[in-house]
């Protein structure tokens, strides 16, 4: 109890340190050090084999790690696997509910296991029901849901216990665009609450969406980190993008800033399809001394904007190359990426 | 969430996070309710349960009955009496055997891992599998005798020693519960638990006393069916049920083997659930 609230002042929820797990020959997690701030959502970003469940089975002590140390609201997940259970929630890639059991006889089961009294895991199997928007389907067997309906169940009985730490291990794979978005608006109200959730994910917009923090992983090791912004800049500066009043106008503006030579801009691109102007910029000075130089011209402007790299082309920027390295090279390639993210 | 908190469960556990024995037996009976209710919404998952002990016992009793019963030195009906018991014995190792294949697609499922990841004694998923099994076992044996006093089956002692039959029985098919359950969670796949289970019964079952007395058998397999332990559980029902015959030593002998085989299998399967990744 006392280390729980020593961690409530804005501590870390889960801590990892040079966490490795292997299966055979196959380091899937290779010396991971991550931590989740309490009431935060830390995406784990990577491709599909980069040891992403392989890290929330560990977490989630269904695995154990072969060296490094992790701990979950203070309890380490090798020496205190009892006290651990208690605090955590786990939604896997695959729903893991009971398909022949209804969607109340799940969540009251779930209450059981979690040692409510009977009545109170009634109670808390409605209200679940109820939040989740599954009262019609609660009688239901679970096998007659559709995806949505079951990740939801999932994420409902994830939540029985009221776990201060909830893994979501890919939680919206295989699941079409709008059931995806029911799923992140449940994420999000989870969040809102003040839940620390620890997501993995293989979709860009799926971090970008949920996580305030990134750590982007790849083949076991983590090749980038911070806040889901900082990363972007890191990576590519942003890009300015000019709206021209007459779109005939396009190829005039990108010829004029071209031929200006400011600072640092090394030239401009127009984009006829959405009758924009795009710039790679650095810095605010040359947002202003490129819009100057249009104004100047006399060139009439409709709107601007500034957009920063997609985490596409953010993990296409870090994994790019990587991902098409030998495996015996990419221990030495990695501390490259690593350098080069700094930069 | 801010109404719910209040019912956080996590409070009325100490710091060990250790299970009392009150915790287990909840999570057991919830266990055991998920379970059943499976058996509820898939009836069908009772055809063995209910139709294995009607359709073997007709068809050994009226196939095999005259011709065994004759060199019994007797009829059909002398047969009844004999199979009967044997019958009982069998009965276990059917239901056993359908356990191997249950628990491996039900142990491949998401659930499981939701299981492993809570607050519970992991053996309870196993205890609670065991429980229901043995209610199925129990179904199946109050079939069997149903039929088989309906077809002339004579009980020639009392109840208690009918009771204790069946509490023989139930007690050696929970040990090969064990053993199946150990099985399921060893072997990839249903198709490969269904296929090595018939490996292990098809002998078992035949090279015993159950269908027939060994008497006429080759020396090797009377001598193997002298140390099977379906052979001493049969014995022992027939014992029991027919009042002739020494009762002691086969119940010991067959309360013998259930012991030792709950304790070999059991904590090799809680141990293989624990570890399964």
């Amino acid at each position: 109890m006392t280390r729980i609230e020593k961690n409530s002042g804005g501590g870390n929820a889960v801590e990892v340190r040079g966490l490795v797990k292997h299966f055979g020959d196959t380091r899937a997690v290779d010396g991971v050090d991550l931590d989740v701030k309490e009431g935060t959502v830390l995406g784990v970003l990577g491709p599909n084999g980069a040891g992403k469940t392989t890290l929330v089975r560990c977490l989630s002590t269904l695995l154990t790690p072969d060296a490094g140390t992790a701990t979950v609201a203070g309890y380490d997940v090798v020496r205190q696997p009892r006290q651990l259970r208690r605090t955590i929630g786990l939604t896997g890639q695959y729903a893991s509910v009971d398909e022949k059991l209804s969607g109340w006889e799940n969540l009251y089961m779930i209450g059981r296991l979690l040692d409510l009294p009977r009545k109170d895991a009634r109670r808390r199997a409605d209200e679940m029901l109820e939040r989740f928007s599954l009262t019609e389907a609660g009688k239901r067997a679970a096998h007659t849901y559709s995806g949505g309906m079951r990740r939801r169940l999932d994420l409902a009985a994830s939540m029985i216990g009221q776990p201060s730490v909830l893994y979501l291990d890919e939680p919206t794979t295989g699941l079409d665009p709008r059931t995806r978005n029911e799923v992140w608006d449940e994420v999000k109200r989870m969040v809102a609450e003040g839940a620390t959730v620890l997501l993995t994910t293989q979709y860009m917009e799926e971090a970008e969406q949920l996580a305030s923090e990134l750590t982007v992983i790849d083949r076991g090791k983590v090749i980038a980190e911070g806040r889901v912004n900082e990363l972007k800049a890191k990576v590519g500066g942003r890009t300015l993008q000019i709206r021209p009043a007459e779109p005939g106008e396009l190829h005039r503006m990108v010829g004029a800033i071209a031929q200006a030579g400011l600072d640092g801009i090394a030239g401009a691109t127009a984009d006829v399809e959405e009758g924009l102007v795009n710039v790679p910029i650095v810095s605010d000075e040359q947002l202003t001394a490129v819009i100057g130089l249009l104004g100047e011209r006399g060139f009439a402007i409709a709107g601007i904007d500034t957009h920063l790299p997609s985490l596409d082309e953010v993990f296409l920027a870090i994994t790019g190359q990587k991902t098409s390295t030998p495996a015996d090279e990419r221990d030495g390639q990695a501390d490259n990426e690593l350098q080069e993210v700094a930069v | 969430m801010s109404a719910a908190v209040a019912s956080a469960p996590a409070a009325a556990h100490s710091g060990e996070g250790r299970i009392g024995l009150r915790g287990n037996l909840r999570h057991i009976g919830a266990l055991v309710r998920r379970n059943a209710l499976q058996i509820k919404q898939d009836p069908e998952s009772m055809f063995d349960a209910v139709l294995m002990p009607i359709i073997f016992t007709l068809l050994f009793v009226y196939v095999f009955g005259g011709a065994v019963g004759g060199s019994l030195g007797g009829d059909r009906t002398v047969y009844v009496n004999y199979v009967i018991p044997g019958l009982m014995a069998m009965g276990g190792l059917n239901i056993a055997m359908s356990v191997g294949t249950g628990v491996n697609d039900d142990f491949n499922k998401g659930v499981m891992d939701r299981f492993r990841t809570m607050p519970i004694a992991r053996s309870s998923v196993l205890i609670a599998k065991l429980i229901v099994e043995s209610g199925r076992m129990m179904v199946s044996t109050i079939i069997l005798l149903t039929v088989a006093f309906l077809i002339g089956f004579d009980l020639k002692t009392g109840p208690l020693e009918l009771l204790a039959a069946i509490a023989l029985a139930l007690a050696f098919g929970a040990s090969l519960t064990w053993i199946f359950m150990l099985l399921g969670l060893t072997l990839k796949t249903p198709q490969a638990v269904q296929g090595m289970g018939f490996l292990v019964i098809m002998p078992l079952q035949f090279g015993s006393s159950i269908f027939a007395p060994p008497g006429t058998m080759p020396g090797w397999l009377e001598a193997f069916t002298k140390y099977n332990p379906l052979s001493q559980l049969a014995d022992a029902a027939r014992a029991l049920l027919n009042g002739e015959g020494a009762v002691a030593h086969p119940v010991m002998i067959t309360l013998g083997w259930a012991i030792v085989i709950t304790a070999v299998t059991a904590p090799l399967a809680v141990s293989k659930f624990r570890n399964k990744t």
